[in-house]
């Protein structure tokens, strides 16, 4: 086979009438040859994940339709194949792997079965050798104890090894192409750069074609042979990887590097306002137990102590399940931690009763990671925010005066105040979360993940934003993340935490420079795209 | 941090998304909903116009007049001494009674007492699955009594209920509310738990939010579409659980005429004259299933889980 794989041309997808716009995707054409990784990359909306899902066959009946052009998988026409034929090529020829492998996978069937289903739909091999089949390719994707990991249920594995499962269902019958859908964003860092290197590995063992979906430029620099930029439906720009990173010419693709943040934290000043938070030895155990059931109890934060100064911004970094979102619901008092102290001003609030806790609320605003979910959908964005602060007995007109004030800090127009939250974009909502915050006059602001959510050229203005006022009204900032290049932008020092342990404290220049615990450094191996130096260019 | 070319201050205002269909016209454009709205308004119509459409008193014995088979006429002697030819459309009961005004007569009681116990257990079991769903340390012991509730058959606690007061409207209808009340509460516990982990929750609560206008401003209001669900279901449930009751003559006292008595009276005589069973059985599934297909259409629309995809 000389040809390309995979061929789409002048690809066109309807989108329903009452749509904000025509066409999903409009004359899109792209090609992925023998053994190369094609990387599609876009921000929300611009249509990437529906040229993927037309090539499967896999586009919503009735709401998306293929208006014109044609897909050729290896010269064959998969717009005008049957469902019976569709269904032939699907596994055999091309496959695809999802962003989520907990919800992809059935979790009612082990995970060998559900490998070795492919084989039993589409060969006549007996029992004894699907099951050999079953068990090599479980092997090559490097899943530990392949034997027992045959009759393991899904929710037996961590995210990682449900991914080397998806993926060796894809590839157990050889198929020419492989279409990955962002699969790796619900994963960790350091089990992303694993997944990534067993992609590659594995088209370069094959000789499979890649169709790879991403919104993140450091795994693009780390995967991607060719790549694909798309904006609002349209290829923007194509070329080599090399090519396009270190010399886009398109103004849309220059925007996105730029907007990467880099790996190099800026020299900064050490702060020296008072102390507005301090925690000693906080602990918090999750246990559980009923009438009837066992006692469990996981740590999720163990003698945290951090200490943020007005006008600092201290970031815990650290992968899912590290108690970093714990010790920060711990500070705002949304939960009660086990033990330890929380002293905001003099005061310690870590035990206060709610009753006289109401007025420290005042003190310490959050901003969540899931701006769909943040605001209330039934109320204006206006009601979200006088909420608060008439909560503490301002007249509704005084606060609706200060709400436009807000709304125009973080750039929207005043008169946006009685629209509701489905009529904003996500960069707009996060603004809202912010002013909705900021409405409090708070001394302390929390941002758990508050960036995690949004486009990368989103997510440059939101942080922005968040310095802006951290400086405008001399802010403590507690701003969580698990992605070191916002870090590294954004704070002044950070907290690694792993396993509810903080391992490793100190200014971000010199943790980034000089990182002394191992897991901190497998952290800063693991950053996708990290050895890559992204074009800048105005 | 190098300036992203388009960081320029974004005061974009709002753009309007495209309208969605509202709930009002989706409802409208549901074969069930519209079906079950048509024939419950037929059925509370009759009801209300019971005196006009009534051929005759519903309690009045005309012992010269009994076991008439349907459309038979008979003459009665009316208050004022005239006599009148009465069409007796649904035939007449052992005592000479007109089963058709019965049955006209009998749609009020049945839609009375399913409406009410809508909302009476609608409303018991909101405030409790509330409390249960908000304040962890009365969780399990109100849960813990809704099980208890519910390990008991329903009709079986409604006998229970009506055998310990004296048989009226009030406790029949006290009688189907109390086994109705955990399957409120349960849904309402489930939805309260997982809005309360809602960031915009939390959000209210850092804000300062008191307990209770949290609850009503923030939490409330996700209840309301799944509780009319429910609250269809409950109705269609009380009107055949009322009519059992008083088929089994633990009821609504027999002079009063409902659906239950009226079955409960032609039960003797069922295979000569089925008539009496016939027709409030017929008004019964009717009302029951076009009650019960009001609230499929409205689970199908107001519950985005039910949602057909593609």
């Amino acid at each position: 086979m000389t040809g390309p794989i995979l061929e789409i041309r002048n690809l066109t997808v309807q989108l329903p009438k009452g749509a904000d716009r025509k066409f999903a995707v409009e004359n899109v054409s792209l090609t992925v040859n023998p053994g190369e990784i094609v990387c599609v990359v876009g921000e929300s909306g611009s249509g990437k994940s529906v040229s993927s899902h037309a090539v499967m066959g896999l586009l919503p009946k009735g709401q998306l339709t293929v208006a014109g052009g044609e897909i050729l998988l290896e010269g064959e026409n998969v717009l005008k194949a049957s469902a019976n034929r569709l269904r032939d090529l699907r596994g055999t020829r091309m496959s695809m792997i999802f962003q989520e492998p907990m919800t992809a996978l059935n979790p009612v069937v082990t995970c060998g079965e559900q490998i070795d289903e492919v084989l039993r739909i589409h060969t006549d091999l007996p029992a004894t050798e699907r099951k050999e089949k079953v068990i090599a390719v479980m092997e090559s994707v490097r899943l530990p104890d392949p034997i027992k990991m045959y009759d393991a249920y899904p929710h037996q594995l961590s995210g990682g090894q449900r991914q080397r499962i998806m993926i060796a269902q894809a590839l157990v019958l050889d198929p020419a192409l492989l279409i990955a859908d962002e699969p790796t964003t619900a994963l960790d860092v350091t089990t992303q750069a694993q997944i990534l290197k067993l992609v590659a590995e594995m088209q370069e063992r094959r000789g499979t074609g890649v169709l790879f979906i991403t919104h993140d430029f450091g795994v693009v620099a780390e995967i991607a042979h060719r790549v694909v930029v798309m904006q609002k439906g349209h290829v923007v720009e194509t070329g080599t990887a090399t090519e396009v990173l270190t010399n886009p010419q398109h103004p849309y693709t220059k925007m996105l590097i730029n907007a990467v943040p880099t790996l190099t934290p800026p020299q900064r000043e050490d702060r020296t306002g008072e102390v507005a938070l301090e925690t000693v030895k906080l602990c918090k155990v999750y246990g559980g137990g009923g009438f009837f059931q066992k006692k469990r109890e996981v740590r999720a934060a163990a003698d945290v102590e951090i200490r943020v100064r007005r006008g600092e911004t201290l970031g815990i970094v650290g992968e899912s399940g590290s108690g970093k979102s714990t010790v920060a619901r711990c500070i705002a008092r949304l939960i009660e931690p086990t033990s330890g102290g929380i002293v905001v001003g003099n005061m310690d609030i870590a035990k206060l009763p709610e009753r006289q806790l109401r007025p420290h609320r005042k003190h310490c605003q959050i901003v969540f990671q899931d701006p769909y979910r943040s605001l209330n959908p039934r109320r204006s964005v206006g009601a979200s925010i006088i909420e608060g602060p008439m909560n503490f007995g301002m007249s509704e007109a005084d606060a609706v005066a200060k709400a436009r004030d807000l709304m125009k800090l973080v750039g929207l127009s005043p008169d946006a105040l009685d629209r509701y939250p489905h009529q904003f974009s996500g960069g707009q909502r996060q603004r809202i979360c912010i002013a909705r915050a900021l409405a409090m006059e708070p001394e302390i602001l929390i941002a758990d993940e508050a960036v995690s959510a949004l486009d990368v050229s989103v997510q440059a203005q939101v942080l922005d934003l968040l310095d802006d006022v951290r400086k405008k009204f001399d802010l403590a900032v507690l701003f969580i993340t698990h992605d070191l290049r916002v870090a590294a932008q954004i704070c002044d020092r950070i907290a690694v935490m792993q396993n509810g342990v903080v391992v490793e404290h100190g200014r971000t220049a010199e943790v980034f420079a000089n990182p002394q615990h191992a897991y901190t450094r497998s952290l800063f191996e693991a950053a996708p795209g990290r050895n890559f130096q992204f074009a800048r260019v105005a | 941090m190098t300036a992203p070319a388009s960081s320029s201050p974004v005061a974009e205002t709002a753009v309007p998304l495209p309208a969605k269909p509202t709930v009002w016209r989706k409802l409208l454009r549901s074969p069930n909903v519209v079906v079950g709205v048509a024939i419950v308004l037929v059925m509370v119509c009759i009801g209300l116009i019971a005196p006009l459409i009534a051929t005759s008193d519903p309690t009045a014995i005309n012992p010269g007049a009994r076991n008439r088979v349907p459309m038979a006429t008979s003459t009665m002697r009316m208050d004022d001494g005239t006599r009148a030819t009465v069409t007796h459309y649904m035939g007449t009961d052992t005592l000479g009674r007109d089963v058709f005004s019965r049955v006209v007569y009998g749609a009020r009681v049945s839609i009375f007492i399913g409406i009410s116990v809508a909302i009476l257990s609608v409303s018991i079991g909101l405030v409790i699955g509330m409390a249960a769903g908000y304040f962890r340390w009365l969780d399990s012991i109100i849960m813990r009594i809704m099980d208890g509730l519910m390990a008991i058959p329903a009709i079986l606690l409604a006998i229970a209920v009506v055998s310990l007061s004296r048989a009226g409207l009030a406790s029949v209808i006290i009688a189907i509310v109390v086994p109705e009340v955990p399957r409120v509460v349960r849904l309402v516990r489930s939805v309260v738990l997982s809005v309360r982990e809602e960031p915009y929750v939390e959000a209210a609560v850092t804000a300062g939010t008191p307990t209770l206008k949290l609850i009503i401003r923030h939490i409330l209001p996700n209840t309301v579409a799944p509780l009319i669900v429910q609250g269809t279901f409950i109705c269609a449930s009380a009107i055949l659980v009322e009519a059992i009751l008083s088929f089994l003559g633990i009821g609504i006292p027999p002079d009063v005429p409902t659906w239950g008595n009226i079955m409960a009276e032609g039960r003797q005589l069922f295979r000569i004259f089925p008539h009496n069973i016939l027709y409030p059985g017929i008004f019964l599934a009717l009302t029951v299933l076009a009650v019960n297909m009001l609230g499929d259409g409205l689970r199908d629309t107001l519950d985005p889980k039910m949602e057909k995809r593609g």
